[in-house]
Formats: C-alpha cells, structure tokens, sequence
C-alpha cells in the first residue's frame, strides 16, 4: 500500500475574519503533479506558507505520512520557492546559490551550477549580481534549484511569474520531469491551466479538490 | 555548513554595501566629536563625562545598525529559505550575529581608545574602555537581534524596537560606563568585567534562541 506524501484533512483558513478556504482535504503520492488555481487573494500563497510550515493560522490537520513513517523529519523532505524567490540583490547567481544549497546541507558543485544556470538560458550570468538582472532572469536563477537538489517534495509559489513562453514550458517539462521520478510537486499559479496536473481551486471562501 | 556559509555571506552583503557599517561608526564618532564642542571642552569635565558618552554613542550606533539586521532578507524572501530550511536555525542565527558584531561591532570597539584619547580619560582608564566595550557590545547586538527579529514583519518597527531592547540594555550601559570611572579613581575592575564577559556568553548563548523563536512569530508560524 503506497502512503501519500501529504495528507491534509479539512483544513480550513481565515485572515481578517475572512474564510479563504475551508473543507479543503486531499492526500497526494509521490509522482503527482498539483497545482494550485484561483484568483487574486484567493489564499493560494497562504496555502503554499501552510504546507510550508511558515504559516501556522489554520483549522483541520495537515500530516506528512511518509516522513512519519520512515521517521524523518518533514522538513527534510520539501523545499519551497517562494513568489518573493529569496535571492539577494547585492550577491551573483552562484553566491545566492551556495547559501540556499548550505542550508540544505549541500555543497554548491560550480560545475553542475554552470551547467544549470545555462540551461535556464544564463550562461554568462553566472557571476553578475542578481540587481544587474531582469525579473524573468532573476526567477529562473531561482528556478536553477529544480536541477540542483533532489527533494521528494516541491512546493513553488508562482514559479511561472515573469517567465517568457520558452521559460515556462522549460519549467512545466522539469516539473512533469521530476514527478515521473517519484517526487511530489504542488505549484500555484493563476493563469494558465495545465491539463496533466491534479488541481486544486480556491476561491469565494471555499475550496475544491477537481 | 551553514555556519561558515551564512558568515560567509554576511561578509559580501557588507562588502557590497559598505554604507553598512560606515553609518555606524560614522554616526559614534560624530556624536562623541560634538560633545567637547557643546559642553565644553575642560579636561577634566570631559573626563567624568568620557565613559558615559562614549557608551551611551556605542549602544545607540548598534541600536542603529541593528534595525536593518533581518530587513532585507525578510523583504526578498530569503529568510523564508532560511525558515523552511530542515535545520535549527540556532546555527545560522549564531553566524549572522558574529558577521554583523565582526562587521559594524568592531569597527566600534577599535575606535574607542581614540575617542577615549580626544576625551582626555587616563591612559589606565583607556584600557579598561576598550575591554569593557569590546565585551559589551557583543551582549548589546545579541539582545538587540531579539528585538529585530520580533519587529521584522512591520513596516515601521524602529521605535517599536528601541523601546524593547533599550530596558534591555540598561544594564550593560550601568556596568559598561561603571567601571571606566572606577578604573580612572584606580579601584579594582576585574570583577565587573567579569560580570561583563558573563553577560556576553549569556547574551551569545542564548540569544539565538530567542531569535529564532523571534523570526517563527514573525512569519507567522
């Protein structure tokens, strides 16, 4: 019997009095792609800092069943890109890098680095600031972390914000990429709709597992 | 890792934003230059008055610098990163503490016997200074970091920030300031720099803690 990675159960989540979502409840497996739609304001980015662990404002019971069982903790297991992607103006692509690597136990390997960095089209990039570079640019170096770790679980905020047509479908090949390998992927995003992923839509108050 | 990661970090963030820690010190040596001039400037009136001005400048220039201790990372995402990451954040917290007291701290503490110079403190009197700030300011960027880490989510935590780490700081500015005028009527001080170092380790030991805790309530979790 295979567990899900993610079991959460009637969540339910208010900000100024206002319910986002309630009733929500889902369990995903390793392999499957979700993503997150509603519009503005619907609650997709609190939803995002909930399965996150940054936000702990919510009703209804949120488990990480694989983790308990292999008894690891789950923090271990994700890793979230965040719609702000946490990269500092003042320091190049690389030394953002290394920092988001070290705090997940990991050498940066320049090497490998390089070689994904290029592949997100910044190849020469590699030691310009991230203040010299564009929004689109910016979110891809970010984005250069889907080659560079290996987590069961992904959780992106808006991973497709500023990206050209090329960079999304890149994104979207990656993702579908690394859910044929075992992993498990949730990313919200409001406007395009991708007909291979599970979807969850919030909106007016409510939430829907489609 | 993260340890000689986030120093290492910490240390090209400043070297790329030099202003960083040249307002402090700017700001502690200005204010410490313009006291002879709008008192007055007898030897021996700046003398009482060296040790308190120069600590009372010290913990107003860490209390300036400390504001921006998690602001930025807070407003680009990374302290995100470094919320979600699957470590304690107390060895993390430990490094940017040590970056920023190596960074805008030192600075500080190196200019002291200068100041205490200019202010015309006996030379016995200077040594002691420069001991007793070099271990306070430590303890004033440990606890300070408690309440940067609380007010980091607010757009306009500065005051709020200074009221609850000011109390705070009380104690190291009385003991700080203490024992320079004990040193300059040649009484016995190693016993409250003894206090002082104590309070250091306390601050060091502890304070990570706190800040991290501090940095959960903010981003809500």
């Amino acid at each position: 019997m295979n567990l899900p990675l993610l079991n959460a159960d009637n969540l339910l989540c208010e900000r100024d009095d206002r319910v986002l979502f309630e009733r929500l409840s889902w369990s995903a497996f390793p392999g499957e792609l979700w993503q997150i739609t509603g519009p503005n304001g619907a609650g997709k980015t609190t939803l995002m800092r909930i399965l996150a662990g940054l936000h702990g404002h919510f009703e209804g019971s949120l488990r990480w069943p694989v983790a308990e069982s292999e008894g690891v903790d789950p923090r271990q297991q994700r890793l979230m890109i965040g719609h702000r992607a946490g990269l500092r103006a003042e320091l190049t692509a690389l030394e953002n890098l290394r920092w988001w690597l070290a705090l997940h136990q990991q050498h940066l390997n320049v090497v490998q680095a390089n070689q994904a960095l290029a592949r997100l089209g910044l190849a020469g990039y590699e030691t310009v600031t991230v203040a010299q570079l564009s929004a689109g640019q910016a979110r891809r170096v970010a984005l250069t972390l889907l080659w560079l770790l290996d987590k069961p679980v992904w959780l992106l905020d808006e991973p497709f914000t500023a990206l050209d047509a090329d960079g999304v479908s890149l994104i979207e090949q990656r993702l579908r990429t690394l859910a044929d390998n075992g992993a498990l992927v949730l990313y919200s995003s409001h406007h395009r709709v991708n007909g291979e992923a599970r979807r969850i839509a919030l909106g007016a108050g409510a939430g829907e597992v489609l | 890792m993260s340890f000689a990661a986030t120093l290492q970090r910490e240390v090209l963030l400043a070297w790329r934003r030099p202003s960083e820690i040249i307002n402090p010190l700017f700001f502690f040596v200005m204010v410490v230059a313009l006291f002879p001039l709008g008192v007055s400037p007898r030897p021996e009136l700046l003398a009482t008055l060296a040790p308190g001005i120069i600590w009372v400048a010290a913990l107003l220039a860490v209390l300036l610098s400390i504001d921006g201790l998690f602001r930025a990372d807070h407003e680009c995402g990374a302290l995100e990163q470094l919320l979600t990451a699957p470590q304690s954040l107390y060895v993390p917290v430990l490094a940017k503490l040590l970056a920023h007291w190596l960074l805008t701290g030192l600075p500080l503490v190196l200019m002291t016997p200068l100041l205490g110079y200019m202010l015309h403190l006996p030379a016995a009197a200077i040594a002691v200074l420069f001991v007793a700030v070099l271990l306070g300011t430590p303890t004033l960027v440990a606890i300070g970091a408690i309440g940067a880490a609380l007010t980091v989510s607010l757009r306009s935590g500065g005051i709020l920030l200074s009221l609850l780490v000011l109390p705070l700081y009380v104690p190291v500015l009385v003991f700080g300031a203490g024992v320079v005028g004990y040193a300059a009527q040649g009484l016995p001080v190693s016993g409250i720099l003894a206090l002082l170092g104590a309070m250091m380790l306390a601050s060091l030991t502890l304070a990570p803690a706190a800040v991290a805790a501090g940095l959960r309530i903010s981003s809500g979790s």
